[in-house]
Parts: C-alpha cells; structure tokens; sequence
C-alpha cells in the first residue's frame, strides 16, 4: 500500500523488515521507489523513507540519514541511500563515505529523474523545478513555508529571478499536470511540462 | 477612544519610539518604519543614529532571532523590506552628512546561480554598518568580479551562492585572483545555505558567515586588522 503524502512529508515510513538490502531514501520518492519495485520484482529490496519535510531544512538530512544507517544496518546485508546531495553541500556524500555505504549520484533529485548528464547539460539556472511529489505537496514544500500564503508580496522576492517552472512528469496525470501549470501560474512563472519518467533512479536501483 | 492596540508614534518619546521601531521592524510594518525614520529625523537625530540605533539595531535581533529559529525567511524577508524602506530614506541624507564609512565591498551571487535573498541581506546590513556596498548581482563569471574589484578600489570581495553545483565556483574566482597577484588585496568572504566553514577554508576564503550578522561582524574585524597593519608598516 502506498502511504499518504502528508504521512510521506511529516513522518516517512518504516522498513517492511523484507529483502537482504535497504534503502534509505527521501518520502518524496516513496511512489517512485515502490513503483520500480513493483514493477521489477526487486523483492531483495526494503524501503525506508524519512520525512520528506526535511528538505525544508537541508541540514537534517544528514543527521537522519547517519541516524537510520546506524538503526538499521545490522539487520541488512547493505544499505543504498535515495538521497541526492539535495542542499548539503557535498556533506551528505562525505557521511556516506565515512559510514561505508552508497548514494545515488545527483546534486537533487530532479536531475537524477532527468538524468545527470541531461540536467547539467541544459544549464538551466532560472528554471524551478516540481517532480510528481512536489506538485501535489506545493503548498507544503513552497508556499506556505514561503509564507507567500500570509504574504504574497514577498513572491517575487524569491521568484524574481526564475524565468520558468519546469513540472518534471513521472507519470502521465492530466491532473497534476493541470495543478502544476497552475503553481506556475502562481509564481508569476512561464510553464513547461517535461515527461522524465524515473531517469537515473532504475539504473541505480537496478545494480543493487 | 483609542485602541488600546493604537499607537501613535509621534506620541512616543525618543526612546520608547526607537523601542517600537525594533518591535515595527520586527514585525516588517514598513510604514511605520518610514513614519518613524521620519519623526526622528524631525527631532534632530542625525541620519547615522536613526540608521545605527533605530534600524540596524531592530535587524539585530531580527536576525539573532533568525539564527536561533524563533524567526523564518519570510518574517526575515519582511523585516528587511521594512528596513529596505527606511535606508531609502536616509541614504542621500547619509551621503550629504558624511557617515563614517568603515570599507568597501563588492559583493554577488556566483556564476550560474540566481539566488539573491541571501546576498541583498548580507548587502544591506554591511550597509547598516557603514560599508560602501556595491552589488553586481547575480550569475556573475569570474571577469565580472574582477573588474568590479579593481574598479571599485574595494576592500573587501564578497560571494554568495545557495546551490551544491554552484559554489566551487567561488574557487575559481579565488584561483584567478591569485594567479593576476591579486588575492592578498581584498578580504574575501563567502556565504550561502550549503556552505560551512570548512569550504570556505578548503577554497581559500579569509572567512565562512553564516549569516549577515556575521559577515558584519567578520568584516570589521578583518578591516580592523587591516587599519593596525597598515599602521604599524
């Protein structure tokens, strides 16, 4: 069963206690992760999420992570951690490397669902992204802890300088793909949908 | 009768007026920060105690406030609208009255980033504290930096970035400065959210700020040394 998306920003999920190898990922790509799994058989494979919230304050995630690595990893053969660098300025990765166990690769996980090599080809520095998760949890994530609920004027404050919205789709939803053209909409912002699917996600988990 | 919320501010005496523009300032009520700036220059503040002892005094506390997550970007962001507005008015004023100015410094977001709030925060409360600011903005290579700084005759280089992909960039523009010989002429100060402090020594900067408070304060120090080496060659 998939859990909700308020369960997936507030609180994450716990492991099943199935599968020889966990992995430690953000609650933003729960779906993602359980869908790949699903649809690959990767029965090997358990999930963890910590609240995915914690991208409000980037510096959590580190802490987290070292925490459920420390939890968990007796009880598995190995652990892969679903994280980008997503705002830890390389400290995530450094973590890892200490406590001896993988990331995927990605400076966010926009780029790793376009594709690495992709992302950084277009440069693309005044584009704001949304994934699948962040469109249906744009009031969590963006406006609200932007205040742009109690305080639109401060929109452009933080907007000014994007040109664009960028919805990176991992699913074909007309519904969400309606809600994102209006988050652009709201942010004062041109809309560009792009069909991503999973991007690097697959592979990384395919090796495991 | 009045509101028991109502306050007049021309009512207040000078020192309850100063306590409620940091309450004002606090709560990002720009017009009464105008309203204020505005009464105190009337009785005869100078321009430099209206902007030290009023405004920057306020922001203070916004962001001590902010550091110890009682406060949050968009109070910060309204706060520094409120003191956005009450600078624009005693800055020509300033100029005319001759403020003491502590040094120079040229500051913007690195190449490839956008990212500013940081940086016009950092801006603005340098200002406060008496330095010449000039900001070339966002997205800047490292030419943009290096002519601002021969330019400007500054003392001080500051670069801000907000993205993982983004802030090596800072290197760059420390490594060209060394390779033109022209590093050990400017203090250099680098900022932004995944930054620390261990960066900013692996790149070469003089010094990491977590926040604007602590750029000031970091750049005084640097300036203060600076003015002893100077006197004691």
């Amino acid at each position: 069963m998939i859990p909700s998306d308020e369960t997936l920003t507030e609180s994450g999920i716990g492991p099943a206690r199935k599968g020889r190898i966990l992995l430690i990922a953000c609650g933003a790509l729960a779906r993602e992760i359980l869908d790949l799994k699903a649809a690959n058989g990767w029965d090997h494979l358990d999930l963890t999420c910590l609240p995915a919230k914690y991208h409000l304050w980037p510096e959590k995630i580190t802490e987290a992570v070292t925490e459920a690595v420390a939890k968990h990893r007796d009880a598995y053969d190995g652990i892969f951690v679903v994280y980008a660098d997503c705002g830890t300025g390389g400290g995530l990765m450094a973590r890892c490397e200490e406590l001896g166990v993988e990331m995927i690769e990605g400076p966010h996980c926009y780029s790793f669902f376009e594709g690495n090599d992709a992302f950084a080809a277009r440069e693309e520095y005044t584009a704001f992204y949304l994934t699948d998760f962040l469109v249906r949890q744009f009031d969590a994530f963006v406006w609200k802890p932007m205040g742009l609920d109690r305080h639109p004027e401060l929109r452009d404050m933080y907007f000014g300088n994007y040109e664009k919205l960028v919805y990176q789709a991992q699913t074909e939803d007309p519904a969400l793909d309606a809600k994102a053209r209006d988050c652009a909409a709201r942010l004062g912002l041109t809309y560009e949908r792009r069909f991503t699917g999973y991007g690097d996600l697959g592979p990384a988990l395919s090796r495991l | 009768m009045a509101d028991e919320e109502d306050i007049i501010l021309s009512e207040l005496d000078d020192e309850e007026l100063v306590l409620q523009m940091h309450d004002d300032l606090y709560d990002g009520l720009k017009d009464e920060i105008e309203e204020g700036v505005r009464i105190l220059l009337d009785r005869g503040w100078t321009p430099y105690d209206v902007l030290t002892k009023a405004l920057v005094a306020g922001m203070t506390i916004v962001g001590a406030d902010f550091r110890d997550g009682i406060l949050f970007v968009p109070e910060v962001l309204l706060a520094a609208n409120a003191m956005k507005a009450g600078m624009a008015i005693l800055k020509p004023l300033l100029a005319e009255t001759g403020a003491p100015k502590v040094g120079k410094m040229v500051i913007g977001t690195v190449k490839g980033d956008i990212h500013d709030i940081g940086k016009n925060l950092v801006g603005m409360m340098m200002e406060g504290a008496g330095f010449e600011v000039v900001d070339i903005g966002i997205n800047n290579p490292v030419e943009n930096y290096i002519a601002a700084l021969e330019r400007e005759q500054a003392d001080i280089l500051g670069m801000s970035a907000l993205l993982t992909t983004t802030m090596p960039y800072m290197k760059v523009v420390i490594d060209t400065m060394k390779e033109k010989g022209m590093r050990e002429d400017y203090i250099v100060l680098v900022g932004g959210a995944p930054l620390n402090e261990e960066f900013g020594k692996a790149i070469g900067a003089d010094a990491y700020c977590r926040d604007a408070a602590v750029a000031v304060q970091t750049a005084k120090d640097y300036m203060s040394r600076k003015h002893n080496k100077l006197a004691a060659g």
